[in-house]
This record gives structure tokens, C-alpha cells and sequence, in this order.
């Protein structure tokens, strides 16, 4: 049985100028430790679609389709219901991390809270758990760093404390909303390898939601290409990297500039795709 | 552009000598006082007539600041910045005007740099009012419509808001606003990095066809160095404020000498999941011998 099965996800957000169909029809399947990459440009419902699953959507969006998670379906469970799965089956990390960190309190506090609460832990060893988790995300230090502020940390150091408290309760499903997007290339790259030796340390799953497809390239098993709120294609990352199906996966790959190969001139994506799509 | 130009030929217009940038910042306690941060070290570089040079580098390593202090829309601390041999910061007034219209940018964040309550047409004209008062409303009208439909909008968009147009469109106003008093060189500060991949692709190719049929400089800054690598002829690579190295974008990239630069091209993800899979292995050998050397 899949870990993760996602059948005929919508997303609609009501707005002032009516319906906006967030995420159109998504369905795919994530087995146990493996991992996922969706890939789509700004609006193309990959962070959404992603949301939906824990609850997160804002107030005016609505979800509908099915969710199961370990065979249980948990799309639009009642609060209480979802936040046993929240942090301590499925974790997750957002794009920023200063935003998603409370500036008030210390790392410490912020990380034995979780343990504490779902783990009913006590705080000695809540901390020194916490401290372990610090250096599996290779912080220098971790012993003591653990009781500074989100401030003192780099924006890099940030995101490895983010990950860490998103595996503190070692969760079967890790979802990653652009966890590098916010930093620096050379800190871009070693947080993506951690996430990749994490994985294979914790056998955690994971989901990627990035509009990176380098980053794509090197990390995960399948990629789903999103455009418009649907799927354009969904395959093994290998096969889709070597031999991209869909004329949009087809256009974003030529329209990356990339450092190993030279072109004289970038080409665009055609969107002559949708004609036919809206005909048929 | 993938022909090389024969810098040795030309005459650079604008030359670069020891700029240095310094801020006073306060040293971090009620009563530290101030201390110095030097933002930008030493650097110096010329800029040809008609190249693209391309400055790389990690937020916070002096890529805008530089960019800045050269053409003086920030003061620097010490050195020259020669454009056609005058030094701009030496520079009255009056003259500063008159470089203003030779020497243009081009911001990040396309819809930010526009004025949210001036129409397409009065921002893409506002420079000719400033720089070119004797030219008639109709002539000025004319103008605008013909760079506007250069930069790939359309006539009919010129009574519309920013707000109205998209991330792509709104950074080809900005890039119409820019060349509209036929600028010799535009500074792109992070002109393509908040755009999506397609758009992107868009974008650069505008900026490489304009500077081909207008033989414009652009001074290139990016942190993205698979972007520079296409766009620009010559790279800088920046680090702490410092040029760590300079020279022709292919070598650089190919084959780079200083420890950071190396890092940071092993860095860039390759969409290529078999080059990938490589390159994970050469930045953990990098770490290692990183990690060496810090114990050693």
C-alpha cells in the first residue's frame, strides 16, 4: 500500500472576481521513503496542492477530491484530528525560514515545544534530543547554539534548524515547500545534499515542491510537472529529464540557461499546447 | 553573443580603478559606537563599448553596491570610475545629468521600480522630459510607441497601470525606459532574477537582440552564474567585497582557479539528473578538502 495517495485533488480559492481554480484534477501516489519533486512556475498550484493536503489552505480556499495517508483519508479533517498527523507523521518547511520561526523564543524552546507536546517528553530529554537533531542537520556547535535566537543564525543555518524540527518527531512524509529558494546557491546545494543523506539516514519520504528543475535533476526518484493548476507530466525523474513527453516540460527545459552547455540563443516555452487542450 | 570581442582593440568607456565603498555601521552594543564596514575593496575593471561583463556573487558580497558606486547613484569611499576618461566622481552637477542619459538601469523587481499611479506611456517617456525638454509631444508620443513595441509590447497597452501587466511585461517597461534617450550602457541589477523560467528566457533574449542591434554595454549583475554565463562575454566573480577573479565567461566557467568560484559553479544545479548525480560527488569532495584544510 502506498504511503501517500492522492486522487482528483482540487483546490478553488473564491475571490472577489469569482472562482480560481488553484489546482485542476491532481493524482498521484508516494510509497514509503520515496520521494517526489513537483515542479511548476508561480501559479501553477504546486504549493497548494501541497497545503491542501495538511489543512493549510487560507480561509477562502476550499479542498475536494481524496486524500489517504497510510489508508486513512485525511483531507479536510477537524483540527484536532489533523494536527495528530501534523509534525508528528507528516513534517514539513517553508520557503522562509525567518518567517516560519518565532523571533521571541529560543531554538531550544521552539524545538523541545514539539517533542514535549506530541512525544509527552520531558524537557531534559526533549533538549538533548533536540541537540541530536541539530547535528544530523550538521550544525557546528549544536550543544550550545541550540539556546540562541532565530537572529543569531544565518539564513543557511536557519533552514537546516527547520529541518530539524520538521524530522523531530520523525515523520514517515517530509513535504519541502522551496526550502532553498530564500538562500545562496552554495547554500542552496548543501542544504539539498543534506536533504538528500537525510532521506537515506531516516527513510523519511519526501515531497519537493520547487520551480528549480536542477535542483529536481539530482534528488528525487519521480518528478510531476504542474501548469495551470494540472498535471503536464508525471515519470520517473530519469526517463522525464532524458526524453520530457509533454511540449511544457519540453519548453522549460530548453528556456534553463545552463552552466555545462552553451547555446547561442534561449528558446521559449510555447503554451500552443493549451489550444488543443481547450478544443478537446 | 558567443564571439569573443577583442578587448585589446577597444577603447573601454568606462575604467574602473581602485573603488573602494565603506559604511559606518553601528558596532553592535548601546555604547560600541560605529565601526567601519567595507562593503567593496579595491576593484577595478573596464567595461568595452558594446560587451556584457557579468558580476557574480552571494547576497551581501558587494555586487549592487559596486554597481553603484561606479556610476555614482552611491558615493564611494576612494578611487576613480573614468567614463570616456572624465572621473564621475569628480564629476559637477550638471554633468552628472548629462551621464545620466548615457549611462541607465535596470532594477529586480519589476513591478517595485515602477511608479504604481503613472500610466506605461508617462513612465517610458519621463526620461525624454527630463533629458530631451525641445522634443514635441507628438514626436515624444511617437517615440514611445516605438520603443514599446522594440521591447515587444504592444500600442495600445501604453494608457494601461502597472498593475495591469504581468512580471514579464512590467520588466520590458522598465527595459523601454532605459533605452529610451539611447543610453551607452545600462546597469541590470538582478534585471532577470524574479522572473519565472519562461519568462526569463524572454527577457534575456530582448536584452541580448537590443544589445546586438544597439551595441549598448551592460554591466550584467547576477547571482546566478548559469544566467551570466550566457548572457555576458566576461564574468567577475565577487566574494566578501573583493574580486577573486576576472576574465573571459567561458574560462571562468570551464575552468576556474579560485577556491570560491569553484564552490560556487559545483554548486549550480545542472537540470541533468546523470550530471547531477556527478557534480553531488565533486561538492563533497570540495567539503572534505574544505574541512581538511580548516583542521590543517
Amino acid at each position: 500500500m502506498a504511503l501517500l495517495e492522492v486522487k482528483n485533488l482540487k483546490v478553488d480559492f473564491a475571490t472577489n472576481d469569482g472562482v480560481v481554480h488553484a489546482v485542476r484534477d491532481l493524482s498521484y501516489s508516494l510509497e514509503k521513503g520515496g520521494t517526489l519533486a513537483i515542479v511548476g512556475e508561480s501559479g501553477s498550484g504546486k504549493t497548494q496542492g501541497a497545503f491542501a493536503l495538511l489543512g493549510l489552505l487560507p480561509r477562502n480556499g476550499t479542498a475536494s477530491g481524496s486524500v489517504m495517508f497510510d489508508g486513512k483519508e485525511i483531507l479536510n479533517l477537524p483540527l484536532k484530528q489533523m494536527n495528530q498527523y501534523r509534525a508528528e507523521r507528516i513534517g514539513i518547511i517553508f520557503q522562509d525560514p525567518m518567517t516560519s520561526l518565532n523571533p521571541y523564543l529560543r531554538i531550544s524552546r521552539q524545538m523541545t515545544e514539539v517533542l514535549e507536546h506530541h512525544r509527552g517528553m520531558s524537557h531534559s530529554a526533549a533538549l538533548a534530543e533536540s541537540v541530536r537533531f541539530l547535528d544530523a542537520v550538521r550544525i557546528p556547535d549544536a550543544k550550545n547554539r541550540v539556546h540562541m535566537y532565530p537572529h543569531e543564525f544565518s539564513g543557511g543555518m536557519r533552514q537546516r534548524v527547520m529541518i530539524a524540527m520538521a524530522l523531530l518527531c520523525q515523520p514517515e512524509l517530509l513535504i519541502a515547500d522551496e526550502p532553498t529558494t530564500a538562500l545562496d546557491v552554495t547554500v542552496q546545494a548543501e542544504i539539498i545534499d543534506l536533504l538528500v543523506d537525510l532521506q537515506e539516514d531516516f527513510g523519511t519520504a519526501i515531497i519537493l515542491i520547487t520551480h528549480d528543475l536542477g535542483i529536481v535533476a539530482g534528488t528525487c526518484e519521480d518528478t510531476l510537472v504542474m501548469f495551470g493548476g494540472k498535471v503536464m507530466e508525471h515519470r520517473k525523474t530519469l526517463d522525464l529529464f532524458a526524453n520530457p513527453q509533454h511540449p511544457y516540460t519540453q519548453g522549460l527545459m530548453a528556456a534553463i540557461p545552463r552552466l555545462d552547455q552553451k547555446v547561442d540563443r534561449l528558446s521559449t516555452v510555447s503554451y500552443e499546447f493549451m489550444v488543443g487542450e481547450r478544443q478537446a | 553573443m558567443s564571439e569573443t570581442l577583442n578587448t585589446s582593440t577597444r577603447e573601454p568607456i568606462l575604467q574602473v580603478r581602485d573603488i573602494s565603498v565603506e559604511f559606518s555601521i553601528p558596532a553592535g552594543g548601546l555604547f560600541a559606537g560605529r565601526k567601519i564596514l567595507r562593503a567593496v575593496k579595491n576593484v577595478s575593471f573596464d567595461l568595452y563599448q558594446g560587451e556584457t561583463l557579468g558580476i557574480v556573487g552571494e547576497s551581501g558580497c558587494g555586487k549592487s553596491t559596486l554597481s553603484r558606486a561606479v556610476i555614482r547613484m552611491l558615493e564611494a569611499t576612494s578611487g576613480e570610475s573614468l567614463w570616456m576618461g572624465k572621473d564621475i566622481r569628480k564629476m559637477s552637477v550638471k554633468e552628472l545629468v548629462a551621464l545620466r542619459k548615457d549611462v541607465q538601469m535596470i532594477f529586480q523587481d519589476p513591478l517595485a521600480s515602477l511608479n504604481p499611479r503613472m500610466t506605461c506611456g508617462a513612465i517610458i517617456a519621463e526620461p525624454l522630459l527630463i533629458h530631451y525638454p525641445e522634443v514635441s509631444k507628438t514626436e515624444r508620443m511617437a517615440r514611445v510607441i516605438a520603443m514599446m513595441e522594440k521591447v515587444g509590447l504592444t500600442a495600445d497597452m501604453i494608457n494601461k497601470y502597472p498593475h495591469e501587466f504581468s512580471g514579464g511585461q512590467c520588466q520590458r517597461i522598465g527595459i523601454a525606459r532605459a533605452l529610451i534617450t539611447n543610453p551607452k550602457m545600462i546597469v541590470c541589477d538582478e534585471a532577470v532574477s524574479a522572473l519565472d523560467v519562461s519568462v526569463r528566457a524572454q527577457v534575456i533574449n530582448l536584452l541580448m537582440d537590443l544589445q546586438k542591434e544597439l551595441g549598448i554595454s551592460l554591466l550584467f549583475i547576477s547571482h546566478d552564474i548559469a544566467v551570466v554565463r550566457h548572457i555576458a562575454q566576461r564574468v567577475m566573480v565577487l566574494y566578501f567585497g573583493e574580486v577573486v577573479e576576472i576574465g573571459d565567461a567561458e574560462q571562468v566557467v570551464m575552468n576556474p582557479q579560485h577556491d570560491y568560484t569553484k564552490k560556487l559553479i559545483a554548486s549550480v544545479p545542472v537540470p541533468d539528473p546523470k550530471v547531477e548525480m556527478e557534480r553531488r560527488e565533486l561538492r563533497r569532495r570540495l567539503r572534505r578538502e574544505a574541512a581538511g584544510k580548516a583542521a590543517a
